[in-house]
């Protein structure tokens, strides 16, 4: 290596964009429609929760023990490699949240998209929206409402794989002793949110 | 075959190298609006890209050309003028330590990218090659070209300011 190399290379660069090119970034890639799943993370009381969404509406929400780089990669190919983390998208899902976490909330308005799911769980995930806040059901009664009261297992797979737990409260959803059942993001938080609701188990 | 991951993470781990890429090659004062025009391509092409090899080259190719851009886009502006450009005037208060960068800016095209990805963000000349889009031979020439382009340069520099 001689003398103009070692300078090349000696050529002080900057290490990173600025923040306000990268936020450019995201903000024109917004407006043109070219952010097919738009992702955020957000604090909540069970840990930092990843939420998701297509232009159709709120498609994910994640616990940490899902693995927020598994998730996303999940949905890069299931959905769209066009993946970018863009919170405005998820600002009306993160304030519902909020609200819900703080009492201040019962039901959520926010769109959906559930594209993920289709066919029994699918439907399985219509039921267990239709339960209201505090209530429960159990896995027999989702699976008949969605059209197989013997699927009782199939319907606790589909709950298992709900892609918006929270949201989509599978959480109301126990087993029919009244015990506590599975939970996508682990029993703990199940018990958490029950307790929310006021119901202890 | 692997699977394209989230353009993000794509993104975060190549923007440096872009950002440095594109500051060497078109200067600060035109880097910034580079790099987003280059991640808006990216972004567009991206669902289309078959696989995920030569991401960083993927990257890079797009960069130099959205970097061409910039060039030709001076070259109009410049052009119906009869004054001599002037040189070292377009980035004030980082002229000093961009200097060197300027004489590489003045290189041709494929010269120039050749010269800052090898000489400046050590690409190995196997994704050289796929980012320039041509053989590796070809890749190893165009930064010997560049190089002995600049030392000519150099030297024309030194003993003109000698006498």
């Amino acid at each position: 290596m001689d003398d103009l190399e070692r300078d090349l290379k000696a050529q002080t660069l900057p290490s990173e964009p600025p923040q306000e090119t990268l936020a450019g970034v995201t903000e024109r890639a917004e407006r043109e429609g070219l952010v097919d799943v738009a992702y955020a993370t957000v604090d909540s009381p069970m840990g930092e929760l990843l939420l998701a969404a297509t232009p159709t509406g709120l498609a994910r929400v994640a616990y940490p023990v899902n693995g927020h780089d598994a998730v996303l990669a999940d949905l890069a190919r299931r959905l769209s490699p066009r993946v970018l983390e863009a919170p405005a998208r998820l600002e009306q899902a993160r304030r519902e949240l909020d609200e819900y976490f703080e009492g201040r909330r019962q039901e959520f308005e926010l769109p959906l998209d559930l594209s993920l799911t289709r066919g029994f769980s699918r439907r399985v995930l219509d039921a267990t929206a239709a339960i209201g806040f505090g209530e429960q059901l159990t896995y027999r009664d989702v699976a008949r409402v969605a059209g197989s009261e013997r699927a009782v297992r199939a319907a606790g797979n589909a709950l298992g794989a709900n892609p918006v737990p929270v949201v989509v409260p599978c959480h109301r959803v126990l087993r029919s002793g009244g015990g506590l059942g599975g939970y996508t993001g682990g029993l703990e938080n199940k018990r958490f949110l029950l307790g929310l609701e006021g119901l202890t188990i | 075959m692997t699977a394209l991951p989230p353009f993000q993470t794509v993104l975060d781990e190549h923007r440096g190298d872009v950002y440095r890429y594109l500051t060497a090659s078109v200067g600060p004062a035109d880097a910034d609006d580079c790099f987003q025009e280059t991640c808006l391509a990216a972004l567009r092409a991206y669902p289309r890209l078959r696989h995920a090899d030569h991401l960083r080259a993927w990257l890079f190719r797009i960069a130099e050309h959205k970097a061409v851009d910039v060039h030709r886009a001076r070259m109009r502006r410049e052009l119906p003028s009869d004054e001599l450009p002037e040189r070292g005037a377009e980035d004030p208060g980082r002229a000093g330590q961009s200097g060197l960068f300027e004489e590489v800016r003045l290189l041709p095209h494929k010269q120039r990218a050749a010269v800052v990805l090898r000489c400046v963000l050590d690409t190995p000349y196997s994704e050289l090659a796929h980012a320039l889009d041509c053989s590796e031979p070809a890749a190893r020439r165009s930064v010997h070209e560049g190089l002995t382009k600049l030392r000519e340069g150099a030297h024309r520099w030194m003993t003109s300011s000698a006498t």
